[in-house]
Order: structure tokens, then sequence, then C-alpha cells
């Protein structure tokens, strides 16, 4: 198809696409990468923060990957961590703001995590290994890809963690009285951040069943 | 190969840019942001008095059930009186008093320092024609500050609700003083024992039932958040303290 190489590339073409889909299954930053797993942890009690907390993470890691790529050939090398730092902490600091002042609730249970965001390995690591390297476009997408990818992990843990934990889903009573009068009760365990690691732990387990090629060699 | 020159302009206009951006996103949005910091401090105050609200909400139920804010001095003289929107005397609101800047004062004067003459807010509530007083607490806790709400009685001495709130206290621990397990212990406790003298609430380690103090001024603290549950103690004393002086006058009239 390429064997001469064209001025532009189509909006999504299937390297776009692998951008974007590949960190949902084969490189996942958190079950396959193991990046950003603090976080994973931290906010996955309840649905709704996790929610929040991915499509923050989404925000920001697409839009330092979309500024540093655009910045990449002005970057002077010797600095260019403190660019991408100043980047992502600038960009955190201003969904901080955002979140306090329209969704007070979700932040005040997301407290330090989102400051923590500036942490976070995931965005770090797509803008030195992506951004710094290619064009303005595909490096939205991967960051796009990239905070999806984290963000599917956190929905599915918080799921589990709602459900088995507090009954609940998005704040909703989904477990019927019915269970409850039979003995059913709320399992305080999953509500704890120990649990997080083993959801994880379970999602990394299936996932690797899936896929051999995941698998490491003793 | 980049110059010095260009590093050091490039690194300055950067953090420049980045300033005022962020000037600029954090005025536009402090309106709202100082709103919701209102409606919360508003929720909080209705909850004491057993009155649920939503953030959407909060501000009308305040009109409807909050008669009176009530500003007073440490001799107990109301300095500030506000109802339905007008000042019946001076000219503060109890809702505006900060009141951990008036406890620090309190703590200044006690120990020979110069400092502001504190003041104390109170809220009268009304609701289905009983006449409920809000005390606003504020302390420390062990990770960081507690605070909350205590509704009085209109005899000031018999605790008809209370809420907690706190910014960082130990999950599962600590952080269940602000749970209804730990809450629903104060109404109908009281302030004053029997000779009128002020007695606070202790938050008992161990059980009230396992200790000496009697079981009107005294509920049960909270396993493994020890710290926290004498900080609710020493809040308590430390702020409903304040308006023994006035309570007194109250009664006296």
């Amino acid at each position: 198809m390429s064997t001469e190489k064209t001025e532009r590339e189509p909006m999504f073409s299937a390297k776009i696409k692998k951008l974007l889909i590949g960190p949902l299954n084969k490189d996942n930053p958190i079950t396959v990468q193991v990046l950003g797993i603090c976080s994973a942890l931290a906010v996955t009690v309840k649905l709704e923060p996790a929610v929040v907390m991915s499509i923050s993470v989404i925000a920001v890691t697409a839009i330092a990957n979309l500024l540093i790529s655009l910045l990449r050939n002005t970057i002077p090398p010797r600095i260019r961590i403190i660019v991408q730092l100043v980047v992502i902490a600038s960009l955190v600091i201003l969904v901080d703001q955002i979140l306090k002042a329209y969704v007070y609730d979700v932040s005040k249970q997301l407290s330090v995590f989102v400051g923590l965001i500036i942490t976070n390995c995931i965005i770090m690591g797509r803008l030195e290994a992506f951004a710094m390297a290619n064009k303005p476009w595909p490096a939205f997408v991967d960051g796009i890809g990239n905070g999806l990818g984290y963000g599917v992990i956190l929905i599915i843990v918080a799921f589990f963690r709602e459900l088995l934990g507090s009954g609940t889903i998005w704040g909703l009573h989904v477990m019927p009285k019915a269970f409850y009068e039979l003995g059913y009760v709320n399992n305080g365990l999953m509500i704890l951040p120990p649990m997080a690691l083993i959801v994880v732990g379970i999602i990394i387990w299936v996932q690797r069943s899936k896929n051999p090629d995941l698998q490491e060699e003793n | 190969m980049y110059s010095n020159g260009y590093i050091f302009r490039y690194a300055s206009i950067m953090v420049i840019l980045v300033a005022a951006i962020l000037s600029a996103a954090a005025i536009l949005l402090q309106p709202a942001q100082e709103r919701n910091v209102k409606i919360e401090k508003i929720q909080d105050i209705l909850k004491s008095a057993n009155i649920q609200s939503t953030p959407s909400t909060a501000e009308k139920l305040y009109e409807q059930y909050i008669v009176k804010e009530i500003v007073i001095n440490s001799a107990g003289e109301e300095i500030g009186v506000y109802a339905g929107g007008i000042f019946e005397t001076g000219n503060r609101r109890a809702f505006d008093v900060d009141l951990k800047t008036e406890l620090k004062a309190k703590h200044l004067k006690a120990q020979g320092k110069p400092a502001q003459e504190p003041v104390y807010p109170l809220f009268v509530c009304k609701k289905d024609n009983e006449l409920f007083y809000i005390i606003p607490l504020q302390g420390v806790g062990l990770w960081g500050p507690i605070w909350g709400n205590m509704a009085l009685k209109d005899d000031f001495n018999t605790v008809a609700g209370v809420s907690f709130g706190h910014k960082g206290e130990t999950p599962g621990l600590g952080a269940e003083i602000a749970t209804e397990i730990f809450t629903e212990q104060f109404p109908s406790k009281t302030i004053f024992n029997v000779e009128g003298k002020f007695e606070s609430i202790q938050v008992v380690k161990g059980g009230v039932a396992n200790s000496n103090i009697n079981p009107v001024h005294g509920v049960d603290a909270i396993s493994g958040g020890t710290i926290t549950s004498n900080g609710v103690s020493a809040m308590l004393k430390d702020c409903l303290e304040n308006y023994v002086t006035y309570i007194k006058n109250q009664k006296a009239i």
C-alpha cells in the first residue's frame, strides 16, 4: 500500500486505529505495562469517581501529547523533561480547578488523586516515548487510546468493587432485597484497597489466558 | 544544538505563559468554587438539625429553616443579629464568621498575646414550630482539621442532632465520626449537668458504660480512632464553652 510514501496519511489509517485500540487490549497501560497502578487502587471504590478520574486522565494524556508533539521541534533536549512536566502539571491543575467548580462532590472524593495525575507514569511515558517523536494527530490519538486503556480498567474494577462492596451501581441499589433476606451481605473487603489489586490481578489473568503471546516465558 | 540563551528564553516564555493561563483559570472559576464551599457549609448546618438537603435545594431550605443568625462575643452579648435578610443588630452575619480565625484569636488571648476580640456564630433554626440553636464546631483530628455542627433544643442543653466532617481522617477508623453510627449517639445528651454546670460531651474510649462519666454527658469513642475521638471531645469543649455565658444570660431572662 505505502510503497511510495504519501505526504498525508488518511485521518483514520490502520496505524491510527492501532494507536487507539492497542492500549485497550495488548498494550494496556495498567494490565500489560503495569503503570498507574496506585491511582487505580485508590479511586475505584465507587463507579462515579472512577469515571471522572478516567475522563480527567484521558483529557490530560490527550492534550499533553498534542501540545508536546506540536512543540517537539522547538523543545531543547536538555530541558525536555521539565517542559513535559510543566505541561502536565498545568493541565492537571486546570482539571482540578474545573472539577472543584463543577463537580464538587466528586472532586472531594478524588481529593489528592487528581493532583497525583501529575505523577501518573502513563502520561510521562507517552510524552517521552511517543509525542516527542510523532506528529500531532497520531500523538493526540495515542493519548486518547492510552487514557481509554487506563479508564477501561478503572471502570471494570470500580464496577465490581461497588457492586460487591456496596451493592450499588452509580449510587443506585441494584442488589435485590431478596438476596439480603436470604442472608447475603455486602463484602466490606471489596471497599478496601487490597481488593482492587486482586481484581486487577484477575483481569490480568483473564487477559493473559486469552492472549498467549502476552505470557512471559520463565 | 540549542544555545543556552535559547533554553533560557524558552523556559521563561513557557513559565510566563503557563502562569497567565493558570491565573486566568483560577480567577474565572473562583465564583463557582466559592459557591460550592458555601453550599457545603449550608448542608452541614442543616444536617445537624436533621434536615436533608441536596446541593440544589440547600440554599432554599436554608432560607426556609434558619430564621436567625446571631453573632455573640465572649461576654455573651449579641453583637450581630441577622434575620430575614436584614440586620436587627450590628452588621455581622454568623454565616460569614470564620470560626477557625475566631478560635485562634481566643487561644492567643488566653496565652496573654495580643489578638482581636473573638466572636462566635450561632444559628437559630425553626422546624415544625420548634426552635433549635445550631453551634458550629471546629477542631483538629489526627491528620487534619475536623469540624461539625451541633443543634441544641430550645432549653440550650439537650442535643437535638449533630453532624461532623473531616478533611482526611483514616478511612474505617477516625473517618467514622462522619457516619450515622457515631452521630446517632448524640441526640438527647445534655451539655450542662443538673446543677447547671457546663460539662460538654465526652467521647469516651472503652465505652461510656465502663467509665465513671455520667452517660448523659458521654458517647462511645471509635475503636482504633482514639486520637480523632479525643479531637472530637476537645473540639466540643473548646467550641461549646464559648456559649456558656450567653446561654446563662438567655436563661436568666
